[in-house]
């Protein structure tokens, strides 16, 4: 069978090895051009920010200089921890449990058409109430404490995990769906290496969506009722007029985000690395 | 040499006392849509005895693929019957591997060559040292040692069908159906794996049921050649194949004998993309 191995070398390895030829220069020069591209837009956006405030008189927007000499004092003297990080385990909590509940219903309601059947025009007129409305309510049910603020994130960000699950198990390709049959992948293995795996690519967008619905959430509902949080110091410091302070809460807000979507991209870039080499595969790009 | 391969076949496997292991009786198929119903497979009978190679050869479209995931229970049948070691097919049963025609769509794309092939050793619960030796047999019988840790969509197409039908030869089962796996490989390799299908069917003693357009290949491979009629479909003929079980690509192929199967096989194949219909089906309408 020597003949066999003739064609067999992978081409993975062809392009690893391309990328390896690589000088270091070259390298550097191309991570510093990434870094241009990156940052150039926010660094542009700062200097315009910066030079048009500095000599403005208006009192709601304060030069960014003031802003920016207000930041320290105002987070680090024990905000952080007052604030921020309450804030932060409500948003991980609720968070967290969307993506579980969301995955878990998702691949109920994706395996058996007929559950399908019977919960899709309830999970659309779900999906279709704006998350905040159902703030008022559920402060009257659960008050304004801990558990009310994660429900309310969880009661957001749910749909969007669990109607692109739905998706993703429905399509799993069917080759697939009977080489576990035939080959009796038991109900577990079959759970996790084929319907999760399969469905990742779609459970991923979903929760993409959900991480901002879920911030916009924990924002509102410390707005709404609540003794700490970056949300309630936003808006305690717009109702003291403390405008600088104000400004720094939405900064670090925006920062807070930006931090999310990079962690929540280098996990995607691990899940789902087949995927997307599995994509560039199939637009022709290794053969 | 058959006689006492045959003979610890039967030892494993659990039969009738006629050797019978896979008995097909009037398999019906239609396919239900909006559209229409398709009749796809209209009575198939037939049985294989315990470690023969099967070989079915039909026009497009005949129901070859409906026939071969009827038996495999992925597809329930409209009426008819299916019996696989004295039980009726209801799902798929234990000691069956499938080589798809969708070859490169049966290929978990997140795992690796030898995760694919591993994970039905896994979930037979075979051992771990096992395990390994069988990933790394299979695959080096099928050309693909140097690739376990790549990914399927980092292979070209034949590839890809060599690591599907690996995965079949590590599992190691008692009945291996597999749906015109070779369509994708070159010549040279293709008689190679034809070798190695061979080999495998004689050393395990397994059941072998092969789909195959290829008229040669299927006399190559079988004891016995059915030849489906267009759809809907019945058989046409069971052609024996009476030749050596010893066998190799150069002096089976040279047999006069072969030759003759080859002419017998190819008109029947080319009455029946004519619409040609056996004689029992037409005297009974
Ligand atoms: N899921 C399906 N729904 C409806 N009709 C189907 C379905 N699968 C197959 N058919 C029809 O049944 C007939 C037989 O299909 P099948 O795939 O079994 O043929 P085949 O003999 O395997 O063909 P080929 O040699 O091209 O692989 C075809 O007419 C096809 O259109
Ligand atoms: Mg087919």
């Amino acid at each position: 069978m020597t003949s066999l191995t003739a064609p067999a070398a992978a081409p993975g390895a062809a392009r690893e090895t391309a990328c390896e030829a690589e000088p270091p220069a070259a390298r550097l020069a191309r991570y510093g051009r990434r870094l241009a591209v990156l940052l150039g837009l926010p660094a542009v956006l700062a200097a315009v920010w910066w030079i048009v405030s500095e000599r403005a008189e208006n009192f709601f927007f304060p030069p960014l200089s003031d802003i920016l000499s207000a930041f320290g004092p105002t987070w680090f003297d024990g905000r952080i921890a007052a604030d921020l990080l309450p804030s932060l385990g409500r948003l991980a909590a609720g968070y967290l449990l969307a993506v579980a509940l969301g995955v878990a219903l998702g691949v109920l309601i994706g395996t058996w058409p007929s559950l399908r059947a019977f919960a899709e025009p309830v999970l659309e007129f779900f999906r279709a109430i704006p998350p905040p409305v159902m703030v008022p309510i559920l402060m009257l049910f659960l008050g304004i404490d801990t558990l009310m603020k994660v429900v309310v994130i969880v009661s957001g960000a749910v749909w969007p995990v669990l109607l692109n699950t739905v998706e993703g198990v429905r399509g799993i390709d069917r080759p697939l769906r009977d080489t576990a049959r035939v080959y009796r992948l038991r109900p577990l293995t079959r759970l996790r290496t084929v319907v999760l795996r399969g469905a990742s690519p779609q459970i991923v967008t979903g929760a993409r969506q959900a991480l901002s619905i879920a911030i916009v959430l924990m924002v509102i509902s410390e707005m709404f009722a609540a003794n700490n949080g970056l949300g309630f110091s936003i808006v305690q410091f717009q109702r003291g007029f403390a405008l600088p302070e104000m400004w720094t809460g939405i900064i670090l807000l925006g920062l807070v985000g930006l931090a999310l979507s990079l962690i929540f991209r280098a996990v995607e870039a691990t899940v789902l690395a087949w995927y997307r080499g599995q994509r560039r595969a199939q637009r022709g790009g290794n053969r | 040499m058959t006689a006492t391969t045959k003979a610890t076949i039967t030892t494993t496997t659990t039969t009738t006392a006629t050797g019978e292991l896979l008995r097909v009786s009037g398999l019906r198929k239609v396919y239900g849509s909006s559209g229409g119903a398709t009749e796809a497979v209209r009575d198939l009978t037939f049985a294989t005895r315990t470690g023969e190679a099967v070989c079915i050869v039909g026009p497009s479209g005949a129901g070859k693929t409906t026939l071969l995931r009827c038996i495999a229970g992925l597809l329930p049948p409209t009426s008819g019957e299916v019996v696989l070691e004295d039980r009726p097919v209801a799902g798929p049963p234990e000691g069956m591997a499938v080589v798809f025609q969708d070859y490169a769509r049966s290929l978990f794309p997140w795992l690796t060559v030898a995760q694919n092939v591993e994970l039905p050793l896994r979930e037979k619960r075979v051992a771990k040292g096992e395990r390994r030796r069988l990933v790394a047999e299979s695959l080096e019988a099928v050309g693909l040692a140097d690739v376990p840790g790549s990914y399927p969509w980092q292979l070209s197409g034949g590839m890809q069908q060599r690591v599907a039908i690996a995965r079949a030869v590590a599992y190691e089962p008692h009945i291996l159906l597999m749906d015109e796996p070779f369509a994708a490989v070159d010549a040279q390799t293709r008689a190679d794996l034809e070798d190695l299908v061979r080999s495998l069917w004689t050393r395990l003693g397994i059941t072998l049921l092969f789909v195959t357009h290829d008229i040669d290949e299927a006399i190559y491979l079988g004891q016995r050649v059915l030849v489906l009629s267009s759809r809907p479909t019945v058989i046409l003929e069971d052609v024996a194949v009476d030749l050596p079980d010893e066998r190799d690509q150069l002096t089976t192929r040279n047999d006069p004998r072969f030759q003759e199967l080859r002419t017998r096989v190819y008109e029947l194949v080319q009455r029946a993309k004519r619409g040609h219909r056996p004689a029992s089906e037409v005297t009974l309408s």
